[in-house]
């Protein structure tokens, strides 16, 4: 199927009828997601959105429920957003990390309902990548620039239209819907042509990298790579798979609700224990924890790296802590055996 | 540019080769274009990687306080300013630290550099002194250097200095007295449509508190946004008053002792207007006090002084 770009507009107002369309559009100088309320408000074919994807689904501040206790006995209530909803315009790391971030709250032992409920009732579709940036790494963390993984349906950009790749069944349903036309063989060419002409540049050797983060827990690298970190939140914030959070009460008197925050390893409140004992005292810790959590726990956990190579820590860090070069260096590094 | 960097490297090797210091903190070279980025050298070998560039914006005032043994700083004019504040709240020990002072006539925007190109991305750069050469994917910009500094270089009247144990490069001319027009402006609403300018700028607020991080002045042991008991702000981002509190303390706290460096600003992934508010407060200080932060050893913060003829316009009168 083919879709033309100048239709598109029109293609999200039907959408919008039946959905709440999420689309990326214009915040002063870049793009944000946000519930659009006309097709034209969509601002396609930018690079990533400031804030990634996982905000959608796993909100930096969420209302669990709330409760109060009056004269008549205690109530509660506890709000479950399960609107139908089309995110449009995601890019394929974005996709990718929502299927990292599905190993942590659907599991074994856990199934978080709120985030669940989202992403059941959510049609992700997808524009790859035709100039990947060169902050991008994708393909070394086993995803790439047409990556279909987290989509159900990926748009594939070949200048003044979309060709449509359906993914999923989701995505074949929301496509039905809308009634377009088909590709032709020339279109399809034009697609391929696209998709070999997308070449991520940059490359992130990760071999070797979790035997060796099996054993340097210790290794004084460590004092080294943090020493310019200035332990703020903006590349865990702003991380589409980074997901610690905090859950606290907001309440006055007898009533009040619980609230679910986003929280950063890179804060002196992570991991703080009541009696005032931190396992992770310092800045170092920290930073550790958050190259461990990537590429060690999380493959470790699942059997998969938690980063999505989308750039986005690099861009933003005040200070250029730069992810490719701090795990350059760890590799780099000789290993200490934990002790 | 690259002669200084090469006198800078040249100094920072020599400090570290006589054991005049333990340790250098300058600038290396960052991964991205138009990006220095905080080196920490401890070795000879280490100091080659230092540099000067337009993209040396950090100020490393920030990682000065309270070390051990002896400390050489590569610093600007702002650093200096910071560091000369810092050095007055005992949190640098001045005989410890020995000042390369480089004057600065500003650093470059990159945000100013991603709206003249309309976001289209930068690879590689070409300093050639007044005017820049940016390049990317099909495209080459000649693009003047003068357009493309942050507001608080070009705002800025102390890009020389004021205290350094050696400094390299020319001193800089004299600018003239600011006229701080933004802030009038801002000063110029009403009630209601500061509070809804504000309210807009902080909705965009993460509360990644890399603003509270990325300023010199910012070290409590304890931020009050961090204690949980008690909670003295919302932990959520949520909420914009929670937003607009966490950024009113921190600049009345910085009242008096704000450099006007700007690094806040650039710390801010979000892009937040952080200077108009840490601005206002440098502007009442000195329309008040007749005072700047750290622009001289001798004099005491105005904030940390008294004397009987303070004005005091901020108090209800009978």
């Amino acid at each position: 199927m083919i879709v033309s770009k100048k239709d598109i507009p029109n293609l999200l107002d039907k959408m919008i009828a039946e959905y709440d369309v999420l689309a990326p559009v214009k915040k002063d100088n870049f793009t944000v997601f946000k519930p659009i309320a006309s097709g034209a408000d969509a601002v396609l074919g930018e690079g990533n959105t400031k804030l990634p994807a996982k905000e959608l689904f796993f909100p930096q501040s969420e209302k669990l429920f709330s409760y109060s206790v009056t004269e008549e006995g205690a109530k509660l209530d506890a709000p479950m957003d399960d609107k139908k909803k089309v995110l449009f315009g995601v890019r394929p790391c974005d996709a990718r990390s929502l299927k990292l971030l599905d190993n942590v709250f659907d599991n074994d032992k856990f199934q978080d309902p709120y985030y669940l409920t989202r992403r059941a009732n959510t049609v992700m579709v997808g524009i790859g990548c035709n100039m990947p940036s060169s902050t991008c790494f994708c393909t070394s963390v086993n995803s790439g620039p047409f990556d279909t993984s987290g989509l159900d349906i990926l748009l594939v950009d070949t200048g003044d239209a979309y060709v449509v790749e359906l993914v999923t069944d989701k995505g074949k349903a929301l496509a039905d819907q809308a009634g377009l036309a088909a590709a032709s063989d020339a279109d399809k060419t034009a697609a391929a042509a696209a998709k070999e002409a997308a070449v991520v540049t940059c490359q992130v050797n990760t071999d070797g990298l979790k035997a060796k983060l099996d054993v340097n827990f210790y290794d004084p690298i460590w004092e080294k790579i943090h020493e310019k970190c200035l332990g703020c939140g903006a590349c865990t914030y702003l991380c589409p798979t980074c997901h610690c959070f905090d859950i606290v009460d907001d309440a006055v008197d007898c009533a009040g609700c619980r609230v679910r925050n986003w929280d950063s390893c890179a804060f002196p409140l992570f991991t703080l224990h009541g009696s005032g004992h931190n396992p992770r005292t310092s800045n170092k810790e920290r930073y550790r924890n958050r190259i461990m959590h990537k590429f060690k726990y999380f493959v470790d956990n699942f059997n998969e790296i938690g980063c999505v190579g989308c750039g986005r820590c690099i861009k933003n860090c005040p200070v250029n802590m730069d992810i490719r070069v701090v795990l350059e260096n760890i590799r780099g590094s000789e290993a200490r055996l934990d002790s | 540019m690259q002669a200084i960097a090469a006198q800078v490297k040249e100094a920072a090797k020599k400090l570290l080769e006589d054991k005049k210091v333990d340790l250098v903190v300058g600038f290396a070279e960052g991964s991205l274009p138009l990006r220095g980025t905080p080196l920490f050298a401890r070795t000879p070998e280490e100091a080659d990687q230092l540099t000067w560039n337009r993209g040396c914006e950090n100020n490393l005032a920030n990682f000065l306080r309270k070390r051990e043994g002896k400390v050489a700083v590569v610093a600007k004019g702002c650093d200096v300013r910071s560091i000369v504040a810092l050095t007055k709240e005992n949190q640098i020990d001045r005989d410890n630290l020995y000042i390369i002072g480089v004057p600065c006539d500003g650093m470059i925007d990159r945000k100013k550099i991603g709206k003249l190109l309309g976001g289209k991305e930068v690879l590689a750069v070409e300093d050639q002194g007044d005017t820049i050469v940016l390049k990317g994917n099909g495209f080459s910009e000649t693009a003047k250097v003068a357009d493309l500094l942050h507001n608080s270089c070009i705002d800025c009247r102390y890009g020389n200095p004021v205290v350094y144990d050696a400094l390299i490069g020319e001193l800089m001319p004299e600018k003239a007295e600011e006229d701080f027009a933004e802030i009038k402006e801002f000063e110029a609403k009403t009630t209601a449509e500061r509070r809804a300018f504000l309210a807009e700028e902080f909705s965009k607020c993460i509360r990644c508190y890399a603003c509270r991080n990325a300023c010199p002045m910012c070290y409590c042991t304890e931020c009050f946004v961090d204690c949980s008991q008690p909670e003295w702000i919302g932990k959520s981002a949520a909420d914009v008053q929670d937003n607009i509190l966490f950024q009113a303390v921190r600049v009345f706290h910085g009242a008096g002792r704000c450099a006007d460096c700007g690094a806040c600003e650039r710390a801010c992934p979000m892009g937040i207007n952080l200077r108009l508010l840490t601005r206002k407060l440098v502007k009442d200080v000195k329309v008040l006090f007749n005072a700047e932060a750290g622009v001289s050893m001798d004099d005491k913060a105005a904030l940390a002084t008294f004397t009987a003829d303070d004005p005091e316009p901020f108090l209800v009168k009978e």
